[in-house]
């Protein structure tokens, strides 16, 4: 098919080059500077998708942002992307695009499914639908996904790549039309840093589809020469292709920048940048949204917005079709029936709800011989694929029902127009309240909140004058605001006023007899009608902020930008209210939708978080160990040897810990040293037990609490010397501990005179363990190894294998242990060190399953595993490093009523009927056995294990009262049965603790 | 996302600090002495202010200090940000 409704001249493209394409799997041309959407209509494509609900066919209704139905996917394979506007797509050579909504396919038979889907679709259906039992949703979301087929993403990794920009500026201009152009001008003139940002390909805004004059020039070379002397300041910054979608506070905006708009490839870097702006000033000149006028049938392929008709003549050389009529409630519209009568494009007629339109450009139209049918409205656009015939009727007196015979105009194409919404969009976001302008029926910025001011259309003021002159005031007071108020002598831009008499505050034209025939869509993209709203209205949800929640009116991906207002209209018409009064929804970042790709940026891959590892690292990747992410750190799970499974490892693991030595890599372990002559004072207040009295060289386990008496962390901490510690936290929880100290001293203690300081990273830790660890370490040291030389929980200096140690004789494990630190550097050294020396011994590296399978065995509690915040030391069974005398953080809260029921739930252990049984972590444990749920839950399993030590399952519990449940059966319902378990004590093994003392 | 004014490093993007919370609630020297009720006001009741809030921040991936700020919650306009310790230079609101 040829380019048939490409006029033979106009338009800002380039007609020596032909471009190819493809949409729905047929093959098109078009030229360098159309769309998508105008090289469509140059080949008289009118059916561009299907609609959401009710799968009527759809045409191509606006020229930007704001077009709700030609939504397509672009491309195919890792770069194919979903939902975009076939009028915000540059056409290049070899595009291939899809309807995203064109289930079972574009063409269809319209009828059978249309009733299909009307009738299970209604208003709330969503809402009503998820009040269901979920059953009946999980069938309707299968026919429901299929039919509205909203685009697909992309299945693979995203081979582009994307940017993030942070930058400052005096003054962000939003927009390059007549205004912002304008304001850029007047603010880098008087020396501002400025950004101006326009989402189009090539500045001049609206200006770009119109046949404008400025300083007796097209407008377009004002346009230019604005572009060029922006260019020549070394403080403008000029982003083209680039939309501002996200006001946040403290002038903080949100750029979104296409920089490859043909076909996707890496040679010129990033795909996309996100641009971050701090902006002592904004000024915003987003323009204004055409807003329609709704009849019956309204979304039939070829009822279109005025201005996009216009668009498509002026700016791409397109007619929509070949015979168009118009339907206005203003001035506006006539601009179209003159440019598209001066491109030799037939009228068909002009219906206008005013019974006297008088302005300038009516009377134009008049005088061409154009037919004006006034005080009239379209009633019903028909046809079949596409429109064929409006249908006329005259309006009464007050527009509140149409009368008399039906007039029938043939056309292809109806333009149509119910004035414009100024773009407060990023005003609303800003924190701005929108005021209603009565005489042009529509809302614009209120006061400011922030450091912003709106000039031209999108603060209401649409005619080019006006929109240069408040582009100029608003540039020079935003640059004055910001500090630069040099003066210009530059002649202002200059442009002719037009009369326009007033637009007539028209939305929905009154149904035929009262009765309304066939569908009055609000919003095409979400399929939301008049009815729809009435609906809602009738069923009590009064509120804006409800009815669009409730009706999805506006929630597309085009956020209702063309139809919001007519839904505003229609509950203030059913609550006998004016519009303000209903008020407007909140607008909400984004503007236009943003890739996740942009949002991502570089933070992806290996560098979406830091990680960390020990100095034995290399060690342990050598060695096979399997890794667990502990924070950011990787540490060893478990070194299975060639062959086994984690259970097999694990308990060779264990077993080898228990009997001879194992080696664990304890280097993550938070590491906090605190200095000062309040260091004891310090821990005295943040740990739950008493540290004055501990001696020079000696080891103390401590609790942490929050203020509310939850365990928040525990730890060994020792006394190097007077007046210094080296406190050790849970390898999670090391910066948590460090900022939660460094919280106390600053806002509640600034007199105490000690300083921590996180050291974790200074020392690598080899902790080894089991009943020859002594044996071991003594081939490596000199210093005496002796139990009353070096007893439990007490710390010796020495040299390791030659290197300077901090050796501290604590033990997670219940064995004789001794936690080796050297200087990090060391680390891989004296880990070698230690399995060489270790070999004949049968060392046996473990990792965190093993710790963790040894600890439970001894009834070790692992802060965050046993606890969740809503644990107490109590709860835990530790009363016993609970200080009963001294306050510390958390103290006051353990005697709070809440913290010393009898049915807290309390630690226990847990041994399954079965010894072979391993208990799922995190079950819900009951007492009472019922055939189906509910059951009264008392508790959850925390830590569970296979021990092969003892040759069966151990668990630990948090169970309601469970100390004094010791001894009962309890039971876990589990998907395939219910296991059976005895409460017993939380230490299975070495109760006395005579191993790790020995 | 705000533009906070640390006491010791200047204008910093939100991103840099951690919330607080309300500022100038003094933790109770004597606990012990209090009823569970005096206690869970300290503890858990909060102003939640509509207007002028005096709260606090920790710029913490910058000086890792904390300070107090004095903020509007409906416009988010800071007054003022001050250091602990310092008479809240802003009079008015809860
Ligand atoms: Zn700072």
């Amino acid at each position: 098919m040829s380019q048939i409704y490409r006029l033979a001249e106009g338009g800002r493209i380039d007609r020596s080059r032909t471009l190819t394409f493809s949409f729905n799997k047929r093959k098109y041309q078009g030229h360098p500077g159309d769309t998508l959407a105008s090289a469509l209509l140059a080949n008289g494509v009118s059916v561009v998708g299907r609609s959401f609900k009710y799968h009527r066919p759809r045409g191509i209704v606006a020229a930007g942002v704001e077009e709700p139905n030609a939504l397509v996917q672009l491309g195919t394979g890792a770069r194919t992307q979903p939902n975009l506007p076939a009028t915000m797509i540059e056409l290049f050579d070899g595009l291939s695009a899809e309807s995203v909504n064109c289930w079972p396919n574009v063409d269809y038979d319209v009828g059978s499914i249309t009733q299909w889907f009307s009738p299970i679709m209604p208003a709330g259906f969503y809402y009503k639908t998820f009040m269901w039992p979920a059953r009946y949703w999980m069938a309707y979301e299968r026919v429901i996904r299929r039919a509205a087929g909203l685009g697909k993403a992309p299945t693979q990794p995203d081979p582009d790549i994307y940017d993030k920009m942070h930058t400052h500026c005096d003054v962000l201009v939003v927009g390059g039309g007549p205004a912002g152009l304008a304001a850029a001008l007047a603010a880098g003139r008087a020396g501002a840093r400025v950004i101006l940002v326009d989402q189009q390909p090539e500045l001049g805004g609206q200006l770009l589809a119109e046949r404008a004059v400025v300083n007796d020039e097209p407008a377009l070379d004002w346009t230019n020469s604005a572009a060029r002397e922006l260019a020549g300041m070394d403080d403008v910054r000029m982003l083209s292709r680039t939309t501002a979608f996200g006001y946040y506070e403290h002038n903080y905006v949100a750029l979104l920048e296409r920089r490859q708009t043909g076909p996707s490839n890496t040679a010129n870097g990033s795909r996309e940048r996100l641009w971050k702006v701090r902006a002592k000033q904004v000024v915003l000149a987003t323009g204004a949204i055409e807003r329609p006028l709704v009849f019956a049938d309204n979304d039939r392929p070829g009822v279109m917005l005025a201005g996009a008709v216009r668009q498509y003549v002026n700016r791409y050389g397109v007619t929509p079709g070949p015979r168009i009529a118009v339907f206005t409630n203003n001035d506006d519209a006539y601009r179209t029936v003159l440019d598209l009568a001066d491109s030799g494009v037939r009228i068909a007629a002009v219906v206008d709800v005013r019974t006297d339109p008088v302005g300038e450009l009516p009377e134009k139209t008049i005088a061409r011989g154009i037919e004006v049918i006034k005080g009239s409205a379209v009633v019903r656009a028909k046809g079949g694929w596409r429109l064929d015939t409006a249908e006329v009727m005259a309006l009464d007196g007050s527009a509140e029902t149409v009368t008399g015979s039906v007039r029938r105009i043939p056309c292809d194409v109806l333009a149509v127009s119910g004035g414009w919404n100024p773009a407060i969009h990023l005003f609303s976001q800003s924190g701005g309240k929108a005021r209603f302008l009565d005489d042009t029926a529509c809302f614009v910025p209120g006061a400011s909140v922030q450091a912003e001011r709106s000039a031209g259309a999108c603060n209401g003021a649409f005619a080019l004058a006006d929109c240069l002159a408040e582009g100029l005031a608003a540039g020079a007071s935003a640059a004055s605001a910001a500090g630069f108020t040099r003066k210009s002598r530059r002649k202002k831009p200059a442009a002719d006023t037009v009369g326009e008499a007033a637009l007539r505050p028209f939305w929905v034209v009154p149904a035929v007899g009262g009765k309304r025939r066939g569908k009055h869509f609000l919003d095409p993209h979400n399929d939301v009608s008049v009815a729809d709203v009435e609906l809602a209205q009738r069923e009590g949800y009064e509120s804006s902020e409800l009815t669009k929640r409730y009706t999805t009116l506006g929630m597309g991906t085009d956020q209702g930008k063309t139809g919001n207002i007519h839904g505003l209209a229609i509950m203030a018409g059913m609550r006998g209210v004016d519009i303000p009064t209903v008020g407007t929804t909140t607008f909400r970042p984004p503007y236009t939708p943003v890739t996740f790709g942009a949002f991502a940026g570089r933070d992806i891959g290996g560098l979406y978080d830091p990680v960390r590892v020990t100095p034995m690292h290399r060690w342990h990747v050598n060695a096979g160990a399997k890794f667990e992410d502990v924070g950011q750190w990787k540490r060893p799970w478990y070194f299975p040897q060639e062959g086994e499974t984690m259970r097999e490892a694990v308990d060779r693991e264990c077993l080898a810990t228990r009997n001879a030595i194992g080696i664990l890599d304890a280097s993550t372990l938070g590491k906090i040293d605190i200095q000062g002559p309040d260091a004891s004072e310090l821990l005295n207040r943040v740990y739950t037990n008493a540290w004055k009295q501990l001696a020079v060289g000696r080891c103390r386990y401590g609790l942490m609490c929050t203020e509310d008496g939850m365990l928040f962390d525990d730890g060994v901490t020792t006394r190097l010397g007077e007046n210094h510690y080296m406190m050790s936290t849970t390898s999670g929880n090391a910066a948590r501990v460090l900022a939660w100290i460094e919280e106390w001293l600053q806002t509640e203690w600034p007199e105490l005179k000690v300083y921590a300081n996180s050291v974790t990273e200074s020392w690598a830790t080899a902790a080894i363990s089991g009943p020859l660890a002594r044996t071991l370490l003594g081939e490596l040291t000199d210093i005496d190894l002796a139990n009353d030389a070096f007893p439990h929980m007490s710390f010796q200096e020495a040299h390791v294998a030659g290197f300077p140690a901090r050796i501290f004789r604590v033990s997670f494990t219940g064995e004789t242990s001794f936690e080796i630190n050297v200087p990090a550097s060391h680390g891989l050294a004296l880990w070698t060190a230690l399995m060489d020396a270790g070999e004949p011994y049968g060392i046996t590296p473990f990792g965190t399953e093993t710790m963790h399978v040894l600890r439970a065995e001894k009834g070790f509690i692992i802060a965050g595993q046993e606890t969740d915040g809503t644990v107490t030391p109590i709860d835990l069974g530790m009363d016993w490093a609970v200080s009963k005398k001294k306050d510390f953080i958390g103290k006051r809260s353990l005697n709070r009523a809440d913290c010393v029921r009898a049915d807290r739930k309390q630690l226990v252990g847990l041994l399954t009927e079965n010894p072979k049984d391993v208990l799922p972590e995190g079950a819900q444990i009951v007492s009472e056995l019922k055939d189906r749920p509910p059951m009264e839950m008392i508790g959850h399993v925390t830590s569970s294990y296979h021990s092969a030590n003892l040759g069966h399952s151990i668990a630990l519990a948090l169970i309601k009262g469970g100390r004094e449940r010791t001894g009962e059966t309890v039971h876990v319902p589990l998907v395939g049965g219910t296991l059976t378990a005895t409460i017993t004590d939380p230490v299975f093994f070495d109760p006395e603790g005579a191993r790790l003392r020995g | 996302m705000l533009l906070i004014h640390c006491p010791w490093c200047g204008p910093r993007d939100e991103i840099e600090f951690k919330y607080g919370g309300e500022a100038h609630i003094t933790r109770p020297t004597e606990p012990d002495a209090l009823s569970d009720t005096e206690w869970a006001d300290y503890l858990f009741m909060r102003t939640n202010a509509k207007g002028l809030h005096r709260e606090r921040w920790v710029h913490s991936a910058g000086c890792r200090r904390w300070f107090n700020v004095a903020r509007d919650t409906v416009t988010n306009e800071i007054f003022a940000s001050y250091k602990m310790g310092e008479k809240p230079p802003v009079e008015g609101g809860s």
